[in-house]
């Protein structure tokens, strides 16, 4: 990183709990669930009527009048009203984008401190006319007489009170993304046992991290719920593997257990400068040290969709001279149980690390009892861009309670995407 | 020559009624066509911990552009990412039951005892069954003579029956071989795995293959056109199997020198005319034969590169009714002939440097055979040349090496009595009769410049015949 760089300190984070699809927050929509969540930071933090640097956070499935989402949430809290604040959008890897973005403000003294994060719904989903009607209403608007005008609507159908619906498809392959988790599933030789085993060290992890009390100031009740709703603390192998497969058909090892289900949620995280931190009196958990994304060729190569955190996370280590077995915890987004999987398997792969990755040998191994400590994705659930934050404000505060360490965050993304950061403990 | 047998139980009322009576199936064997890739279909590369050849079964694989699939076991991943190969990944937890392959090869060269006999269940109980028609099993050891302690030698040598056992089970034409690699050899596997994965072996099962240490490598030689620019002489050139040595040996390059006695001139000259050769036409049992010989190829092209002996006749008569003549000739020109003309042209340095001699034996001549005393004792007195050869002509920088057909599709065997045809055919692991281009193929591939490791070998082509097994 730029040596004149300064230290971007992460101070907290918090979330509301995530909801399965169409249950607790069915009628919530993403500006409500930004606005609780931003609410409960300020009140938190004591940020009422500060004026922070930016608030950047963002989500996927967002209705078209929510352009300035971010903004309007900013305005609907206690903070200084003027805060700016933007939308932005990566698919899965939103939530941690957004904190890179602050981070690098804060880091390049542009801004002292900001919020970071994300949200999304999948209940209260951007239903959009039918195409053609949309086509019929667009060519009528555009007319200059009442005669061009009736002519539009003459191309008025039936068939077009369909709504567009939207799809958890890549638009590029047609094949959602359960699908092409089947085939990096299958293509790394993936076992269904692997996959429940790693989903219920997730769901065991994330009940400890409620017994404990780790997740007490991380997590705000909302709307009645407390806990998130996809958890199940008492969930066994044996009990996974009654499930069928719902992807990769007959033979497939992915369940609506080893992979996340469609969620609602959201979650933010304060990051500012040290002196910023020090001037509100407010401890510092951690450091966001350094943020690399990549990219896989998924359309043309045929690369595994959700690898593109294998691409990323070389790059960061030799940024930061570091080696992948440096680190004291790995935050690695369980989007299906697989993609860890095959993540872990294609970094100890010499064929993959040469051919792909262009290294000299395996890049490493990852000790599993420091991944995902206190729970992951499988157990939490995945509101697309609320993983982020939950991500930063988790590792941050097991980073801090540790009270040294490195740890290393990899989320992969629709499109091919990858996000990854490194953080550190605040000495 | 038609197997109408083959032909009838390809049919698909044939198919029915022999699954249905457990009648032999024999499936039409698929063979080499100038120019096709020498595998086609997924290789699945495995090797017990310790294997010291997988690198280089690796390197032959990425050479050949094979789709190669290996178990995420970093010893073999490692080889093959060396060999730049972008393996895939396999895993019989996780394997698609539709995913089959062409070929499995298995480096057990690093199986020291025993109790690590265990690694052959482990890779090839669950992929047995997942091998294509025409499929190839292949098992690289270590020579049991070269391994250092008993025990490694005894469990080397156990390979053997693991191998021809599999060869026993495969089906649909699938084929299984092993190929043991002496102390040092390692660079001299290519030609003989290249060959043993491609169609040209279609009718070669249950082999065991030596290959010893070479000071000449396969390096920069032209697969397509192994032979480019060398001269072979092939005796019996004119019919049945020697001409389609001669074909064999001239696609892949060479100039060939067919030899053939007075009376088949004119077929000699027809067929190697055609192939843009010369012809030596000679009885090699002539007193000056093998002088005649030598002079005629170092004068017209300055020596030879391979020698082919080929020329070989049958008088069947049990021993009680075997006459003096019929033994003579038999003997005179299927053995004596080959060593006089042997010890000529080794004598003359007519045999250039990395030069093949490549006999032909027989089943016969390793099984014995009733009313063939006379021809199996002269093949099998070719066998003991081999081996007596070897190490003699390794001095001059040669090989010798024969090969030993089983039921080939001949006029000769066109003639048996319907009985003796049929148990000829059928008694193999493949249920059918080879054809001389099987055993052409494999002749080619001992006279490969790239097969200098290959000596003192007898290689049966018998589709794993259940006599003299």
């Amino acid at each position: 990183m730029n040596a004149s760089a300064r230290r971007v300190a992460v101070l907290g984070g918090i979330r509301i709990p995530f909801a399965r699809q169409n249950s607790s927050y069915a009628r919530a929509s993403n500006q409500d669930m930004l606005t609780a969540t931003l609410e409960a930071l300020v009140g938190t933090f004591s940020l009422e009527d500060e004026t922070l640097g930016e608030v950047a956070a963002g989500g996927v499935l967002k209705h078209s009048r929510d352009f300035n989402l971010t903004r309007e949430s900013v305005l609907g809290t206690r903070l200084n009203p003027h805060t700016p604040a933007y939308d932005l959008q990566q698919a899965c890897g939103t939530g941690l984008e957004a904190a890179i973005l602050v981070a690098n403000k804060i880091a390049l003294g542009q801004i002292e401190s900001g919020i970071a994060g994300g949200f999304d719904t999948t209940s209260d989903a951007p239903i959009a006319i039918n195409e053609d009607l949309r086509g019929v209403l667009l060519q009528f608007n555009r007319s200059g007489s009442n005669a061009s005008r009736l002519k539009a609507l003459t191309r008025l159908r039936p068939q077009q009170i369909v709504p567009q619906i939207p799809q958890n498809a890549e638009p590029r392959t047609g094949l959602s993304m359960g699908e092409h988790a089947a085939i990096m599933a299958t293509e790394w030789g993936i076992t269904r046992e692997e996959q429940d085993e790693l989903t219920v060290r997730s769901h065991k992890n994330l009940a400890a991290a409620y017994d404990t009390g780790f997740l007490d100031e991380l997590v705000v009740p909302f709307l009645g719920l407390e806990r998130d709703q996809n958890l199940r603390p008492d969930t066994s192998v044996e009990k996974l593997a009654r499930l069928k497969p719902v992807f990769g058909g007959e033979q497939g090892t992915m369940t609506a257990g080893n992979s996340t289900p469609l969620s609602d949620g959201a979650s933010v995280v304060l990051l500012a400068s040290e002196e910023w931190a020090a001037a509100h009196d407010l401890p510092v958990l951690a450091y966001i040290v350094d943020a690399q994304t990549a990219a896989v060729d998924h359309v043309h190569k045929r690369e595994g969709l959700l690898m593109a955190p294998t691409y990323a996370v070389p790059r960061l280590l030799e940024r930061n001279n570091v080696k992948l077995d440096d680190f004291d915890f790995y935050e690695i987004h369980e989007a299906f149980a697989s993609q860890v999987l095959c993540t872990l398997k294609a970094w100890e792969d010499p064929v993959y690390c040469r051919e792909r990755l262009g290294l000299d040998g395996p890049l490493g191994e990852i000790d599993v009892d420091k991944l995902n400590t206190q729970g992951g994705s499988l157990a939490a659930g995945h509101p697309f861009g609320a993983t982020g934050g939950r991500i930063v404000a988790t590792l941050a505060k097991t980073l801090h309670q540790h009270g040294s360490g490195r740890g290393l965050i990899s989320i992969c993304a629709a499109g091919g995407l990858g996000v990854t950061a490194v953080m550190e403990a605040a000495a | 020559m038609s197997d109408r047998y083959q032909q009838l139980v390809n049919t698909p009322i044939g198919k029915i009624v022999t699954k249905q009576i457990g009648l032999p199936n024999p499936v039409k064997l698929e063979r080499y066509e100038h120019g096709q890739p020498v595998i086609s279909g997924p290789v699945l590369l495995g090797a017990s911990p310790g294997g010291k050849l997988v690198a280089q079964a690796a390197k032959v694989l990425a050479a050949i552009d094979a789709d190669v699939h290996t178990p995420l076991d970093e010893h073999v991943r490692t080889a093959v990412a060396d060999a730049s190969l972008e393996a895939k990944v396999w895993s019989p937890d996780a394997a698609l039951e539709e995913q089959t392959f062409k070929a499995l090869v298995f480096d057990a060269s690093g199986i020291e005892n025993s109790e690590q006999l265990r690694e052959l269940q482990a890779f090839f109980s669950p992929t047995i069954r997942r091998v294509r028609a025409s499929g190839r099993v292949i098992v690289l050891g270590t020579t049991p003579a070269d391994c250092k302690h008993p025990r490694q030698a005894t469990a080397q040598r156990a390979l053997e029956g693991f191998v021809r056992s599999v060869g026993k089970e495969v089906r649909r034409g699938a084929t299984a071989q092993l190929i043991y690699v002496g102390a040092k050899a390692e660079s001299q596997l290519s030609s003989t795995l290249r060959f043993y994965l491609s169609p040209k072996s279609a009718y070669v099962s249950g082999q065991v293959v030596r290959i010893g240490a070479s000071p000449l490598t396969a390096d920069g030689i032209d697969w397509q056109l192994p032979l480019a620019g060398k001269f072979a002489l092939v005796t019996g050139a004119s019919r049945g199997i020697g001409k389609a040595i001669a074909k064999v040996l001239a696609r892949d390059g060479a100039h060939v020198i067919g030899l053939d006695v007075p009376g088949l001139q004119r077929e000699l000259e027809e067929t190697i005319g055609d192939l843009g050769g010369s012809t030596l036409v000679l009885d090699i049992t002539d007193d000056d034969a093998p002088a005649r010989i030598a002079t005629y190829l170092l004068e017209d092209h300055g020596g030879v590169d391979v020698v082919v002996h080929n020329a070989g006749v049958t008088r069947d008569k049990t021993l009680g009714r075997m006459d003096e003549d019929g033994w003579n000739l038999v003997l005179g020109i299927n053995l004596t002939a080959q060593e006089r003309i042997d010890d000529e042209l080794l004598a003359r340095e007519s045999i250039r440097q990395n030069g093949r001699i490549v006999c032909v034996s027989s089943m016969s001549g390793i099984a014995g055979n009733a009313g063939q005393t006379n021809y199996a004792t002269s093949k099998a007195g070719v066998i003991g040349m081999v081996e007596s050869m070897a190490t003699l002509v390794a001095k001059q920088g040669l090989t010798i090496n024969a090969v030993a057909p089983g039921f080939i599709e001949t006029q000769m065997t066109a003639a048996m009595p319907i009985a003796t045809r049929e148990a000829g055919r059928r008694m193999n692991s493949l249920a059918q009769g080879g054809l001389p281009v099987d055993v052409a193929e494999t002749i080619a591939w001992l006279a490969s410049p790239a097969s200098g490791g290959v000596n003192g070998n007898i290689v049966r082509v018998c589709g794993q015949s259940l006599i003299g097994a």
